[in-house]
C-alpha cells in the first residue's frame, strides 16, 4: 500500500533483467555512461563541463551539443535498424527469428520515434544553431536562454526513450501510435506513456526554438542584409521554423488528447463511447506532414549553399530558390490526407489531396534544376560536402518520384502500408535529410571547431552510405509490389520474399561500415587536428558571412558587426577585396546559466512521474518546474558587456 | 557514379525474374489490373523528368569538374528567365496530365464504388477481429475465418469493420486496401476474372498476432462455389451472438474455420455497439470506460 | 543594439508564441467540432449549456480585460501603485471565472455528467478546461508580477512583462468569445 503510494506503478517487473537482448543493451548503455562519467571524475573535468558546456547559452556550443544527440541517437537507432533487418531474414516459414512480437513491435516504433525526433530534429536544430546567426552577421539567437532550455528538453526527451528500455517498455505501435491499438484498452503498459512524455518535453523545446529562430532571422540580420541578400541556408531555415511554429501544437494537442484518454478516461480515440480514432490519424499528419518538411528544407538549404560554394559559382535563380522554398512551405498544409488515402475519405477528397501533392513536386523539382544549372559553367571541386549532395541530387529524385506515384490514390490503394512505402520514405529521408545534413556536418565542422575532416575517410564513408542505401532500400520497393506488408516480423516461405530481405540485410551493414567509417573519420581527424588545420577561418573559399570570421568562431562571432550591400556578401567583398573598417563598440553577450538545464531535468522527472502514475512525484515535479522558472524571472543580471579593450585583446590573439 | 547503378539494375533484373511473383504486376481482376496500368503510365510520365535529370547531374559533374579547364567557366551567370520558363512549365505540363490521370482514376477507382457488371453482386461481410479475419455472407448465412470464396466474373462487395483496433483488407492481385475501423464501415467493390487462389493480408498493424493474420481468398467457377456452400453449411460449428462474442474476446490467431449458420445480426451489433450502448448483445471489446459512469438521461 | 530594439524584439517573440497558442485552442476547437455529436446515446452539450450562467462568466472575464487595461494606463503614467490595485482587480476578477468554471464542473460531474461519459463530453471538458487552465497559469503569473512589482518597481524589464501578460490576458478573452459562441451558444441551440 506504502509501496503503491511511494513508486506508484513502478514496480522490479519493470526491470527485464530476463530479456537477453535488452538487459545486454541496457548493460552497454550503463557501461558507455560509466566510462564517460569516470573520465570525467578522472580528469577533473566536471566543473569545464559545467562552466563551459551545460550552463552555455552559445549557440555554436548549443549546436555542438545537438549533434552529438543526434549522433548517439543515430547509433541507437541504426541498431535497431540493423536488429530488425536480422529478424527479417531469420523468420521465415516456421521460424519466428529471434525477436517475438511485443519485443519487435517496439524495436520498429523506437526506430521511428528516435531518428526523426532524436536524431533528425536534434541533428538539424545543430546546424542551425551554428550557422544561422553567423551567416545574418548576429552575435547569438534572440533568446539565447531559451535555445539552452530548447537543447535540455531534447536531451531528457531522448533520456526518456533510453531509460524506457531498462525500465519498463517502449511502445508498440508504430512511430505515430494509431489509437486504438495506442487507447489503454490495447496497449495497458508504460510504453505509449513513455512516448507521450518523450515527445511532448521534447516538443516544447522545438517549439521554443521555432520561436527563436523565426526572431532571430526577422529582428537580427546585420544592416544592409535584407530579405532578399540573406544566404539560402538562412531562408529555407526560417520557412523551416514556420513550419515549426504552425505545426507542433497540433502535435501537442493530439498527444495531449491522447494523454487524457489514457489518464483521465475521456474517449476522444477510443474505439467505443463516440471516440473517433480517424480524428486522431488526420491531427497526427497534419503535424506530420509539415514535419517532413521542417527536416528537408534545411537540408536543401545545405545543398545550395554547398553547390554554389563548390562550383565556384553564383546560385542560380536565387529569386526562384526562395519563391520555390516559400511554395513548398505553403503547399506543405494541404496534402497531409495523402497519408491515408485508404481510410475511406470517398473519391473526391481523395483526389483532391492527391492532385495537391503532386503540385508540391514541380517547385522542388525547380530546385533540382537550379542546382545542376548552378553546377553549369562552374569549377567543381568534389569535396565529400559536394559527394553528399550528388548522391542526394540523383537519390532524392527516385523517392520523388515514388511519392508522385503514391500520391495517386489508385495506385497508393496497392502500396500503402507495403515495403514501397517505407522504401520511399527511406529514400527521401535518406537521400535528402540524411545526406544533406552530413554534408552541412563536414561543410561547418572547420567553423566549429577549427580544422578540417579527413577527406579520404569521409569519401569512404559517402560511398558505403550510398551504396548501402541502394543495396538496402530497392529490394524493399519490389517486395512491396509484391505485396509485403510493413512491420511484419515473420512471413511464409515460399513467397519469394527471403532473397530480398537478405540483400537489405546486406545493405544494412554496408550504411553501417559508412558510420564506423564516420567515426573513424572523427577519430583521426581529432589526432591530426593540427595538420588538418583551418588557419584562415575561410577553408573552402566561401561565399557567405560565417566564413569571414576565423575557425573556431570566437564567442562573440563578429567582432565589428558587418554591413553587406549584396548577397554572398563575402564572395562579393574578396572579389573587390574590401576590407571592412575595424572600429569596436561594446559588445552585449549573454551571461551562461544552469536554469534551462535544470527546468529540463525536473521536466524530465514530471514525464518519468507521469509514466509511473507516482503522484506525490508529479505534483512536487510541477511545482519545482514552476519554482524554477519563478526564479529564474527574478534574475535580472542575466547579460554583461565585452568592452573595447578586451575584444582588441581577444582579436589580436587570434 | 555507374557503381550506384549496379544494384539498381540487379533488382530490376531480379523484378523482370520473379515477375510471376510480384502480386501488384500480376493482377487478376479488373480493378488491380487498372491500378497497375495507371502505375506504369505515372511511371513512365515521370521517367521524362527523372531521367534527363539524372544524366545531366552525371554530365555537369563530369564536364565542369575543376580539371576539366576546357569547358567554360562563368562564375557570375546566375540566370535565365527562358531556362526558368521551361522548368516550370514543363513540370506544371505534366503535372496536369498526371493530376487529370489521378482524378479521373480516383473516381474510377473508388473501392465503394460498384462495378460494372451485369452479374448480380455476392456481398460479404468482414470484421477484422484480433487477430483473424470473420467473413460472413448473410446471403447463405454461412461464417469463415480466413478464408474467403466467391464466384469468378462476379462481383464481391465486401462490408467491412472492425473490432478494436485499425486494421486494413487488402487481396493485392484483386485490388487495392481499404482500412477495417471499429463503430465505422467501409466498403470494398472487386471482381476476379481468372480462376485461383490469391493471398490476402492484414496490412495495418493491430498488435501482436497481426503478422499472422492472412486470409485465402479463392475465385471458382459458379458451380464450385455453390459446392462449397453446401459444404460449410454441414460443418459442426455455428456461429451464434455467443459464439461471436467468445470468438472476438479470444486474442489469438485462428485456423481456418468454417460455419453452417451466423446469426443475422452480428455485424450490425459488431458495428452498431461502438457507437451506441447495446445491453446484452455484447459489449466493445475491452472498452476503457469505467463501469460505474452512469449517465443521466436529460 | 539598444534596449528598446531588444524589448521589441521580445515582445515580437511573444506575439509569435501567441500565434503558436492560437493554432493550439484550433486543434482543440477542430475536435470538438468533430465529436461535440459523439454522446454515445448519452448526455447531448444542449442539454449542460447554463446560459445565464456562462453569460455571468463572461462578463466577469470581460471586466478583468478592461481592468487589466486600465493598469495598463497606470503604468504608461508610472503609477506603481494603481498599477498593482488594477492588477490585484483583474486577478479577483480572473479567479472568479476560474472559480465559477470549477463549480460548473464540479456540478456537473456530480449529476454524473463527466468526462469519461462520452466523446462529446471529453471534448467539451478540455476545451473548456484548457481555456481555464490558460487563465489559471495566468493568474499565478499576475502574482508573480505583482510580487515584482514591489521588489523591483516600474522598470523597463517590468514593463515588458506587464506588456508579455497583457497580450496573453487579451488573447485569453478572445478565446474565451471563441468558446463561448462554439460551444454554448451553438450549444444551447
Amino acid at each position: 500500500m506504502f509501496e503503491k503510494m511511494l513508486l506508484g506503478n513502478l514496480t522490479l517487473q519493470a526491470i527485464p533483467y530476463q530479456n537477453p537482448i535488452i538487459a545486454g543493451a541496457g548493460i552497454f548503455m550503463m557501461l558507455v555512461a560509466c566510462i564517460i562519467m569516470g573520465s570525467l571524475f578522472y580528469y577533473k573535468k566536471w566543473t569545464w563541463l559545467w562552466r563551459e558546456w551545460i550552463t552555455s547559452v552559445d549557440h555554436k556550443k548549443i549546436g555542438v551539443m545537438y549533434i552529438i544527440l543526434a549522433a548517439v541517437m543515430l547509433l541507437r537507432g541504426i541498431a535497431d535498424a540493423v536488429m530488425m533487418r536480422i529478424q527479417q531474414v531469420m523468420a521465415v516459414g516456421d521460424s519466428t527469428g529471434y525477436l517475438p512480437p511485443e519485443h519487435y513491435n517496439q524495436i520498429f516504433t523506437a526506430h521511428g520515434v528516435i531518428m526523426i525526433f532524436f536524431m533528425a530534429m536534434p541533428f538539424m536544430f545543430g546546424l542551425i544553431n551554428i550557422v544561422l546567426p553567423l551567416q545574418i552577421g548576429a552575435r547569438d539567437v534572440a533568446f539565447p536562454f531559451l535555445n539552452s532550455l530548447s537543447f535540455w528538453l531534447a536531451v531528457v526527451g531522448a533520456g526518456l526513450v533510453n531509460i524506457s528500455l531498462v525500465i519498463g517498455d517502449f511502445a508498440a505501435t508504430g512511430w505515430l501510435a494509431y489509437p486504438p491499438l495506442s487507447e489503454l484498452a490495447y496497449s495497458p503498459g508504460v510504453g505509449v506513456d513513455y512516448y507521450i512524455w518523450a515527445l511532448q518535453i521534447s516538443g516544447v523545446g522545438t517549439l521554443l526554438s521555432g520561436i527563436n529562430f523565426v526572431v532571430t532571422v526577422f529582428k537580427m540580420r546585420c544592416p544592409g542584409m535584407t530579405f532578399m541578400r540573406m544566404p539560402i541556408f538562412t531562408w529555407t531555415a526560417l520557412c523551416s521554423m514556420i513550419l515549426v511554429i504552425l505545426a507542433f501544437p497540433v502535435l501537442t494537442v493530439t498527444l495531449a488528447l491522447l494523454f487524457l484518454d489514457r489518464y483521465f478516461g475521456m474517449h476522444f480515440f477510443t474505439a467505443d463511447m463516440g471516440g473517433n480514432a480517424m480524428m486522431y490519424i488526420n491531427l497526427i499528419w497534419i503535424w506530420g506532414h509539415p514535419e517532413v518538411y521542417i527536416l528537408i528544407l534545411p537540408a536543401f538549404g545545405i545543398y545550395s549553399e554547398v553547390v554554389a560554394t563548390f562550383s565556384k559559382k553564383y546560385l542560380f535563380g536565387y529569386a526562384t530558390m526562395v519563391w520555390a522554398t516559400a511554395c513548398i512551405t505553403v503547399l506543405a498544409f494541404i496534402v497531409w490526407l495523402h497519408h491515408f488515402f485508404t481510410m475511406g475519405a470517398g473519391a473526391n477528397v481523395n483526389a483532391f489531396f492527391g492532385v495537391a501533392t503532386m503540385i508540391i513536386s514541380v517547385p522542388t523539382g525547380v530546385k533540382v534544376f537550379n542546382w545542376l544549372f548552378t553546377m553549369y559553367k562552374g569549377r567543381i571541386k568534389f569535396t565529400t560536402p559536394m559527394l553528399w549532395t550528388m548522391g542526394f541530387i540523383t537519390t532524392f529524385v527516385i523517392g520523388g518520384m515514388t511519392g508522385v506515384l503514391m500520391a495517386v490514390p489508385a495506385i497508393d490503394y496497392q502500396v500503402h502500408n507495403s515495403l514501397f512505402l517505407i522504401a520511399h520514405f527511406h529514400n527521401a529521408i535518406i537521400g535528402g535529410v540524411v545526406f544533406g545534413y552530413l554534408a552541412g556536418f563536414t561543410y561547418w565542422f572547420p567553423k566549429a571547431f577549427g580544422f578540417k575532416l579527413n577527406e579520404t575517410l569521409g569519401k569512404y564513408a559517402f560511398w558505403c552510405w550510398i551504396i548501402g542505401f541502394y543495396v538496402a532500400f530497392m529490394p524493399l520497393y519490389v517486395l512491396g509490389l509484391m505485396g509485403m506488408t510493413r512491420r511484419l516480423n515473420h512471413y511464409s516461405a515460399g513467397n519469394g520474399w527471403h532473397p530480398y530481405l537478405v540483400v537489405a540485410a546486406i545493405g544494412a551493414f554496408i550504411i553501417v561500415a559508412g558510420i564506423v567509417f564516420q567515426i573513424a573519420q572523427l577519430i583521426v581527424s581529432i589526432k591530426n587536428r593540427e595538420q588538418y588545420k583551418d588557419h584562415t577561418g575561410d577553408p573552402w573559399d566561401g561565399r557567405t558571412l560565417e566564413w569571414s570570421i576565423p575557425s573556431p568562431a570566437p564567442f562573440y562571432n563578429f567582432a565589428v558587426t558587418p554591413i553587406v550591400n549584396s548577397r554572398d556578401a563575402f564572395w562579393e567583398a574578396k572579389q573587390q577585396n574590401i576590407l571592412q573598417e575595424k572600429t569596436y563598440e561594446d559588445i552585449h553577450m549573454p551571461k551562461n546559466t544552469s536554469a534551462g538545464f535544470i527546468i529540463a531535468m525536473l521536466s524530465g522527472l514530471v514525464g518519468f512521474a507521469l509514466i509511473w502514475h507516482i503522484t506525490w512525484l508529479i505534483i512536487v515535479g510541477l511545482v519545482s518546474v514552476m519554482t524554477a522558472v519563478i526564479i529564474r524571472s527574478f534574475h535580472l543580471d542575466i547579460d554583461y558587456y565585452l568592452t573595447v579593450p578586451e575584444i582588441e585583446k581577444l582579436e589580436s590573439q587570434s | 557514379m555507374l557503381s550506384k547503378m549496379r544494384p539498381v539494375l540487379l533488382i530490376v533484373f531480379m523484378l523482370f525474374l520473379s515477375g510471376c511473383k510480384v502480386a501488384m504486376l500480376d493482377p487478376k481482376g479488373s480493378i488491380a489490373a487498372d491500378e497497375k496500368h495507371i502505375m506504369l503510365t505515372s511511371l513512365a510520365l515521370m521517367s521524362i523528368i527523372v531521367i534527363p535529370v539524372i544524366i545531366l547531374a552525371f554530365l555537369f559533374a563530369w564536364r565542369y569538374r575543376e580539371g576539366n579547364t576546357k569547358a567554360e567557366y562563368l562564375p557570375n551567370w546566375s540566370h535565365s528567365t527562358l531556362l526558368e520558363v521551361i522548368w516550370w512549365s514543363v513540370p506544371c505540363v505534366i503535372i496536369i496530365i498526371l493530376g487529370y490521370i489521378t482524378w479521373t482514376s480516383t473516381l474510377r477507382l473508388d473501392p465503394y464504388k460498384a462495378i460494372n457488371n451485369p452479374a448480380k453482386p455476392i456481398e460479404i461481410q468482414v470484421i477484422s477481429l484480433e487477430w483473424k479475419w470473420l467473413f460472413i455472407y448473410p446471403e447463405q448465412h454461412i461464417a469463415t475465418i480466413n478464408y474467403v470464396e466467391f464466384p469468378v466474373d462476379v462481383p464481391v462487395r465486401f462490408y467491412i469493420t472492425a473490432e478494436g483496433p485499425m486494421n486494413s483488407f487488402q487481396i493485392p492481385q484483386l485490388a487495392g486496401q481499404i482500412y477495417a475501423m471499429a463503430g465505422m464501415q467501409t466498403k470494398l467493390n472487386l471482381i476476379a476474372n481468372e480462376l485461383g487462389i490469391y493471398q490476402g493480408y492484414a496490412t495495418n498493424l493491430t498488435g501482436n498476432g497481426f503478422s499472422d493474420m492472412k486470409f485465402t481468398a479463392r475465385a471458382t467457377s459458379r458451380a464450385e462455389f455453390n459446392q462449397w456452400v453446401k459444404q460449410v453449411k454441414s460443418s459442426p460449428h455455428q456461429l451464434t451472438m455467443n459464439a461471436y462474442n467468445q470468438l472476438a474476446q479470444q486474442k489469438d490467431n485462428h485456423a481456418v474455420s468454417y460455419y453452417s449458420f451466423a446469426a443475422s445480426d452480428i455485424y450490425e451489433v459488431a458495428m452498431m455497439k461502438y457507437m451506441m450502448p447495446m445491453p446484452n448483445r455484447g459489449e466493445a471489446i475491452l472498452s476503457n470506460r469505467s463501469h460505474d459512469a452512469g449517465k443521466k438521461h436529460v | 543594439m539598444t534596449h528598446h530594439d531588444a524589448d521589441s524584439m521580445d515582445i515580437f517573440g511573444f506575439w509569435i508564441y501567441i500565434l503558436s497558442d492560437c493554432i493550439l485552442f484550433s486543434a482543440i476547437f477542430a475536435s470538438y467540432a468533430v465529436l461535440h455529436t459523439n454522446t454515445y446515446g448519452g448526455t447531448e452539450i444542449k442539454s449542460i449549456v447554463n446560459l445565464p450562467y456562462v453569460l455571468t462568466e463572461t462578463m466577469v472575464l470581460l471586466v478583468s480585460s478592461f481592468t487589466y487595461g486600465l493598469a495598463i494606463l497606470s503604468l504608461y503614467k508610472n503609477h506603481l501603485c494603481k498599477v498593482i490595485t488594477w492588477l490585484a482587480a483583474t486577478f479577483v476578477c480572473g479567479f472568479t471565472f476560474v472559480a465559477m468554471e470549477i463549480y460548473e464542473f464540479v456540478h456537473l460531474y456530480m449529476e454524473g455528467n463527466n468526462w469519461q461519459g462520452s466523446a462529446a463530453l471529453s471534448s467539451f471538458f478540455t476545451l473548456v478546461g484548457t481555456h481555464s487552465l490558460h487563465v489559471s497559469l495566468g493568474l499565478v503569473w499576475m502574482l508573480i508580477l505583482m510580487l515584482q512589482l514591489l521588489f523591483f518597481g516600474l522598470t523597463p524589464v517590468m514593463k515588458k512583462r506587464l506588456t508579455y501578460l497583457g497580450l496573453f490576458w487579451a488573447f485569453l478573452d478572445i478565446i474565451w468569445i471563441f468558446v463561448f459562441t462554439i460551444v454554448y451558444l451553438m450549444g444551447a441551440i
